[in-house]
């Protein structure tokens, strides 16, 4: 393929090329490679990868499409690469954040110091959906609230990487991300000898010994469960894939019962058997009709009883998304500042926060050159984004930014950076996002590289797999030394 | 094994084989109306054997084979389509238990019975349909046989469709009962092909002439399709491969003692008597209450209080 109609701008860091067309450092490989195709080669390549997708069954699930509500998964070919010695510092970076997180949301559902020194205001709390009150008092095991996070990166126009946000509650993709790299290994074999690809396929032994870590009954072999909410959740592919890979049981609600003595149980054909450690991956207000949602039937009534006792360990704990929030978002770096005494390794994307007189000034003046997101919620859902909307969804976004200003933060619009995509006849830029994840038990880990998110459009920054996103297999490779790398 | 697994593997079992068993019962008795275009009662003796006339009446005015085979393909709740897509949905809901060409091929089964079945109203199209839903089940069947470890889950399995297979075998049997004690109905003559019928819907015509060397009679092939321990249709056999899975399962106390007293209860009848003393109607149907209470045993042994409402409707 020739790369010389692969265009490359001032304003828009590209991955693979400079804007004087030459390939970055650790590039080479991946440029030569790309050249020395044709696009037929490349094409029977994807052919292959589509079959993998299909014999594998990776698929995914969209809301209220009826009957046919599996789909395949969209993946591209060409892989993301990115250098070991950058990632390390990024590796260090999410360790960093989910720790401060940890000790944060440990500290608000206990002594609150972080308030008493007016570090984050005081309604901070209050006023964010994620925050339960039921939670007030409650040491988890290793002070550890979300031992699961997935954290999306996106990188700007000077090649700076940002955070754009914190997925502590139920964040999903991990299987995609160990799916994507099957995939790879089958389609490009040879690039795997050309590069020194950092493995990634030990995630679930990771998130087993982490929730093995959190056991209330310390032993060799602790019950792990999965929680899912059932065959028509969207990512109920994953929950299975993970239980299957840890060798634990995935239960829905109604395998799960709480019995007399506060324990968990889960109804096997061989009886009740005692459960230590459930991954849930339902919502907070789904989990214990006792406590929250009443109708909900995804839940086990109970369980917050159970785990408050310390009889059972969920993960993540319940009102670990009070961190999730937006606008607790912008305070992460005091929050590394306050608890470790360090400086934040990775920056966040500058945000105004709307309920601040002044900032929501500005933001109303300036709205066309903002996105302006929703403070709760996940999935790109309710997004506005300057420079495309109408004037009627302008005017609109106004009026709900005017009433009630605590539900929105806006951010400056980041020139998601771009990386080389198959797509109709081409190899074309793309914008990607990167979501890597996090485990902290009794030890913490980040995952060799994430889930890259790309937005199939020309031009899009629209990444989500639910609004037309693709993936990329991510590489992390060790720099060789004598090689141009 | 969760209790809920086991359960959809059960009824996994029941349904891939109640939909081989209406496929195999519309078609025999299709047959049967070109031999005996006079006997009138024959499209209701089939909503007889699936249990479910009051459903049949507050849908259908008349009985007629349009009404009737319309009814047990198309029915939301007793039909062939109904039986093929629970069996879809128990498997995928235990995707990571099941061999994965176990889910394709019931996959397939259910497409395939969506886009045809229409073609099976008409006499024309239906012993195609029929066929090709047989042989879908078969390869299902055949395939859990080959590509399965015979652990729990496969024991499970193998009750549901060994119970199911027990069921409808008596059904059957209950039928060719109640046509013999209407003499208005079919005629002396008609009785030798009544019995043939009722073995070829099970299949069972060929191994009966092997096995039972006497002209076909009512009483050797009650006594056949009752207690042949070798035949796979036959409740003795079907009752010994229950009491085999049930036996390799922990706690299994009751379900093997309500197992063991079907046994005994149909070695110790005497077919001749039975049916001399038009007794055989009455036989069946407390052979029936105690498969019934074999599924209420295994149900509250294994499964717990999991009660799928949908599920239970369509136990008789």
């Amino acid at each position: 393929m020739d790369l010389k109609s692969y265009k490359t701008s001032a304003d828009i860091y590209d991955e693979l090329l400079t804007t004087q067309k030459r390939a970055r450092p650790g590039m080479g490989q991946l440029v030569n490679f790309l050249k020395r195709s044709s696009l037929r080669e490349l094409n029977e390549r994807r052919r292959n990868a589509e079959l993998a997708i299909t014999t594998l069954g990776i698929s995914f699930t969209v809301y209220s499409e009826g009957d046919n509500i599996d789909r395949e998964w969209p993946f591209d070919i060409i892989p993301r690469v990115i250098r070991q010695r950058e990632w390390e510092r990024i590796q260090q970076g999410l360790t960093q954040r989910l720790t401060a997180l940890n000790l944060f949301i440990n500290d608000v559902y206990n002594d609150g110091k972080i308030i008493k020194d007016k570090k984050v205001p005081t309604d901070l709390l209050r006023s964010s959906r994620n925050f339960r009150k039921e939670c007030i008092g409650m040491q988890p095991v290793l002070g550890v609230w979300a031992h699961i996070c997935g954290t999306d990166l996106i990188r700007d126009a000077d090649g700076t990487v940002y955070v754009l946000e914190d997925n502590l509650r139920v964040p999903s993709g991990v299987s995609y991300m160990l799916e994507n790299r099957n995939i790879s290994k089958r389609v490009l074999p040879e690039l795997f000898e050309e590069y020194h690809i950092l493995p990634m396929d030990d995630y679930p032994t990771q998130l087993f010994d982490t929730l093995s870590s959190i056991s209330p009954r310390p032993k060799d072999f602790p019950e792990v469960v999965v929680l899912t909410p059932g065959i028509y959740n969207s990512a109920y592919f994953e929950h299975s894939f993970l239980a299957q890979r840890m060798g634990a049981e995935l239960v829905e609600g109604q395998d799960l019962v709480v019995g007399d003595d506060d324990c968990v149980y889960m109804k096997t054909v061989e009886g009740l058997s005692r459960v230590d450690v459930i991954y849930r991956r339902i919502d907070d207000l789904f989990l214990d009709p006792e406590v929250f949602n009443k109708d909900s039937v995804l839940g086990v009534p109970g369980l917050m009883r159970a785990w408050k006792k310390g009889n059972v360990a969920l993960a993540n704990a319940p009102g670990a998304g009070v961190a999730d929030d937006k606008v607790v978002y912008t305070y992460v770096p005091e929050m590394i500042r306050y608890y470790l005494g360090e400086d934040p390794i990775l920056p966040n994307v500058p945000s105004y926060m709307c309920s601040d007189k002044t900032q929501l000034d500005h933001v109303l003046k300036n709205i066309e050159n903002l996105v302006v997101k929703p403070a709760n919620e996940s999935g790109g859902y309710g997004m506005y984004i300057g420079p495309r909307e109408s004037k009627r969804r302008t005017a609109e976004m106004k009026r709900l930014l005017k009433a009630n200003p605590r539900n929105y933060i806006a951010q400056p619009i980041i020139s998601l950076s771009t990386v080389p995509t198959l797509c109709d006849n081409n190899i074309e830029p793309r914008h990607v996002d990167l979501r890597p994840f996090i485990l902290q038990g009794d030890r913490s880990f980040v995952t060799a590289g994430g889930l890259t998110r790309v937005a199939l459009v020309r031009g899009s920054l629209v990444v989500n797999s639910s609004q037309g996103g693709g993936s990329k297999d991510t590489w992390i490779v060790a720099d060789t030394p004598g090689g141009d790398s | 094994m969760l209790a809920r697994v086991g359960e959809r593997m059960y009824w996994f079992g029941r349904y891939v084989e109640r939909a081989e068993n209406m496929a195999r019962l519309i078609s025999v008795n299709t047959n049967l109306v070109l031999d005996l275009p006079k006997v009138k009662h024959i499209w209701g003796s089939m909503i007889d054997i699936t249990g479910s006339p009051s459903e049949f009446n507050q849908r259908y005015q008349r009985v007629d084979e349009r009404n009737v085979i319309k009814f047990l393909l198309e029915d939301d709740n007793a039909s062939l389509s109904a039986a093929v897509r629970r069996a879809r949905e128990n498997a995928r809901t235990t995707r990571e238990i099941i061999p994965a060409e176990a889910f394709e091929r019931v996959n397939e089964l259910h497409l395939y019975v969506k886009k045809n079945v229409d073609k099976a109203l008409r006499r024309e199209g239906r012993h195609r349909f029929l066929a090709d839903v047989m042989n879908l089940c078969h390869q299902l069947t055949g395939l859990l046989a080959g590509n399965m470890s015979g652990d729990t889950a496969y024991n499970f399995i193998k009750i549901g469709r060994n119970l199911e297979r027990a069921d409808m075998t008596t059904r059957i049997l209950d039928v060719g009962c109640l046509h013999l004690m209407q003499p208005d109905t079919v005629v002396a003559e008609y009785e030798n092909i009544l019995w043939m019928n009722v073995l070829r819907s099970l299949t069972a015509y060929q191994m009966y002439r092997q096995h039972v060397h006497d002209r076909v009679n009512g009483e050797d092939v009650v006594d056949f399709l009752l207690r042949d321990m070798k035949f796979p249709r036959a409740v003795g056999h079907c009752l010994g491969e229950v009491y085999e899975c049930c036996a390799q399962l922990p706690r299994q106390d009751a379900t093997v003692r309500a197992i063991s007293h079907a046994q005994r209860v149909i070695a110790g009848c005497d077919v001749a008597a039975l049916l001399n003393s038009a007794k055989l109607h009455e036989f069946i149907d407390d052979v029936q209450l105690d498969l019934a209470e074999i599924h209420r045993s295994v149900r509250d042994t294994w499964f717990g209080a999991q009660v799928v409402v949908e599920q239970e409707q369509t136990q008789a």
